[in-house]
């Protein structure tokens, strides 16, 4: 509840409406905030900066010092790379095929969950408890799930008389795959949001509208999913970051194959800067990877910004 | 447990055995005890009789610390130990393929083994090996100590292969040397298999497409890079006849065109095919599958006159050291003659041994099927030279996905082609990082 407090924060923020700022206490504010602002400084800012000046430079992880200077060369080598651009497209495509059933299902097994009258907690339970597991853990269930010839969905479809698909061995399975993992993985995050939304939603509510004899499908979508909006904008938001920053699966499970088919572009970075030493030419695509997540925020926040007014 | 027990006892018996002659070389009080990191990326059958000799290295030298660390095999294992190296923690002695450790030693994470150091330990260059011995050199200095040898081989199924009619009176394998008489086994064996000839890894494996298009393509004496890496000198002609070939194979149905590294297996031991294609390490694997089969040279089916096959070695390397000193040098180099002396065990596992006491030994030449394909050491094909190849490196990934794509008639031989040689250009084009 507190991420939604601040997004509603941010957009309130970027009003006229905001109320003007008490008196006289600026001092213990700063003390409080130091801490935080010399990790932010050590940790974030600093090391982001020096990033941005050893992309313009061909820094090698083997070497001292920042090696030559290379101006642009390394933005230009990324920008003509079908490697970047193929690492980045498998990134948005991961993008795409998990942000929409992970905020649609978790949405259903909340409304699901929110109705089971005995027992809430266990499915509670159930759909959070993949949420907890580390994702190597993760990845060793499905990489045995998936395993051609073995695997327990392969018997499965077998057993119905389908063929299976080789899911992490295909180039064109292989993502969808990935996305299958990480629904069953993070739905659970998702879902709990969107029931601890649901139990803000005032029962009188429902109580006037089945007076006036709404049916319960007429209460979801007049009731619930409008007023459960902040609930999926801040869960939209959340998701969209998490996926465009995917790495672990696919390291673990597919190592980015097969022919480079689900390496996204953080493991672009990776394997650019740790595995091939180029540090120069991984903080050059880190930098553009930046800015491309900064457009699509600002693309977003303007989005909800909007939302926000019309509400 | 019992595994463990049995490791254990078997390398206290190897210790007492080899332990006074092992440790020869080293000053009286040898044990001042310390600690001893070392790095290896072995799993199965390896990862087993590598234990047996850490416990035999234990055993023997009870005063010192000992702690292995095993890590996945490929690129994300140099990259730990490089990074690890290059932040001053690096361990004390780390494994490294020999075509992978030439990149290692241009970045300057190795140390360079000086000849009076080995000396001390035995270790001359005469000990050795002379072809993964001199191939690990730089500049004629040694920075990686070569512990075996391994080949890609072939793996045969012996009562398929009598009943397909392909061995000879003694029960040895009549020769292969030509693409019909290849075709020809394969054909056999399919036969009597009803399913497959002959079987290899293809689908999301980053080396056993290359490995077994390198065999051949080695066979025509054809090269893939030159300049170290710079150049880029794939021969149409060669490859597009080995890619032809292959594609030939599968398409026919004699080589199961989709299948993964453990499915490859699967096949080989449920006696689905006759015929096994792969590194010499998965001989453990058969040997507990209790199956009826042997192991031989790669088949010389190109021949250009000068047999060669795909290989790689596994060498023993000391990482740059932040606080180097004589004692720990002396106790990382005793380490390496540790293992070099039981090469019986590492050799059980299908390795060639490079230690020449153990190679030339009467117990080596009585192991077999272990000993059949020693000879495979003379042909080595090495990885070309470049600071992205080697073993499990980005040139084996570019590699074996665009042959894998040939075998598994995804693609033809020129599309193929195309593939490879625009990856490897680019990867070529990039300015070496070390």
């Amino acid at each position: 509840m507190t991420a939604e407090t601040a997004v509603r924060r941010t957009g309130a923020a970027g009003t006229a409406e905001a109320s003007p700022r008490p008196r006289g206490q600026g001092l213990p504010a700063a003390g409080f905030l130091t801490p935080f602002l010399l990790l932010y400084l050590l940790f974030i800012l600093g090391p982001a900066l020096y990033g941005l000046v050893m992309s313009f430079f061909d820094t090698s992880a083997v070497k001292s010092g920042l090696n030559g200077f290379a101006g642009l060369g390394n933005y230009a080598e990324a920008l003509q790379s079908s490697d970047f651009w193929s690492s980045l497209w498998h990134t948005f495509w991961f993008t795409i095929l998990t942000t929409p059933p992970l905020i649609v299902l978790a949405l259903v097994f909340a409304l699901l969950a929110d109705r089971v009258r005995r027992g809430r907690w266990f499915f509670r339970l159930a759909f959070f408890v993949p949420y907890v597991l580390p994702s190597a853990v993760v990845a060793l269930i499905w990489m045995w799930i998936y395993t051609p010839g073995l695997g327990l969905i392969e018997a499965a479809l077998t057993k119905a008389g389908i063929t299976a698909p080789n899911w992490l061995g295909d180039p064109g399975w292989a993502m969808p795959s990935l996305a299958i993992t990480t629904l069953w993985w993070t739905l659970g995050f998702n879902f709990v949001l969107y029931l601890a939304g649901l139990q803000e939603i005032p029962r009188e509510l429902y109580e006037a509208s089945a007076m006036d004899g709404a049916s319960p499908w007429q209460q979801i979508r007049s009731i619930t999913i409008p007023m459960l909006g902040r609930t999926t904008t801040l869960v939209a938001v959340l998701q969209v970051i998490a996926s465009l920053k995917v790495f672990d699966q696919m390291y673990i499970m597919t190592s980015g194959g097969p022919n480079y088919a689900t390496r996204s572009i953080l493991e672009y970075v990776y394997d650019s800067g740790f595995t091939n030493f180029r540090i120069g030419y991984a903080s050059a695509v880190s930098m553009l990877f930046f800015v491309v997540v900064l457009a699509v925020s600002a693309i977003w926040f303007s989005l909800v910004r909007r939302g926000e007014k019309e509400l | 447990m019992a595994l463990t027990r049995r490791a254990l006892l078997g390398g206290t018996a190897a210790a007492a055995v080899l332990g006074p002659a092992g440790c020869s070389g080293l000053t009286p009080g040898r044990d001042p005890g310390g600690t001893l990191d070392y790095w290896n990326l072995f799993g199965g059958g390896d990862g087993l009789r590598m234990t047996q000799m850490l416990d035999g290295y234990r055993s023997a030298h009870p005063g010192i610390d000992l702690s292995a660390v095993t890590l996945a095999w490929g690129n994300p294992y140099y990259t730990k130990l490089s990074l690890a190296t290059l932040g001053d923690k690096p361990p004390d002695v780390g494994i490294a393929h020999l075509t992978r450790a030439k990149t290692l030693i241009s970045a300057g994470l190795l140390e360079e083994l000086k000849p009076a150091d080995l000396a001390r330990h035995g270790l001359d260059a005469s000990n050795f090996s002379e072809r993964p011995w001199q191939a690990g050199l730089v500049d004629g200095k040694a920075y990686a100590i070569p512990l075996d040898t391994h080949p890609f081989v072939m793996f045969y199924n012996t009562d398929i292969c009598a009943k397909a009619g392909l061995l000879d009176s003694s029960g040895a394998l009549q020769p292969i040397d030509s693409p019909e008489k290849f075709t020809e086994a394969m054909r056999k064996a399919k036969a009597v298999t009803k399913a497959y000839g002959g079987v290899v890894a293809i689908d999301n494996d980053v080396a056993s497409p290359w490995r077994i298009f390198q065999s051949f393509y080695a066979q025509l004496q054809g090269q893939v890079l030159a300049d170290e890496g710079r150049s880029v000198v794939l021969d149409d002609d060669k490859a597009t006849r080995v890619l032809a070939f292959l594609q030939g194979l599968t398409r026919q149905g004699l080589l199961p065109g989709s299948i993964d590294y453990q499915g490859a297996i699967a096949v080989f031991a449920n006696g689905q095919s006759g015929f096994y294609f792969q590194g010499e390490w998965e001989i453990s694997t058969f040997q507990t599958a209790k199956m009826p089969f042997s192991m031989t040279l790669f088949p010389d089916v190109f021949g250009g006159g000068q047999y060669a096959v795909q290989a790689d070695s596994h060498t023993l390397v000391i990482p740059r050291q932040p606080d180097r000193d004589q004692a720990g040098l002396d106790r990382s180099l005793a380490f390496i003659r540790s293992m070099l002396d039981q090469s019986d065990i590492w050799a059980e596992g299908g390795h060639v041994p490079a230690w020449v006491p153990f190679r030339d030994s009467a117990g080596y030449k009585a192991m077999t099927p272990q000993s059949n394909y020693a000879s495979a050491v003379e042909g080595a094909a090495y990885d070309p030279e470049g600071w992205y190849s080697g073993s499990g490196s980005n040139f084996e990934i570019v590699m074996s996905a665009a042959i894998g794509s040939v075998l598994a008639n995804r693609s033809s031989p020129a599309a193929a082609l195309a593939s490879m040689r625009s990856n490897l250009t680019s990867l070529a084009r990039t300015a070496s990082p070390v």
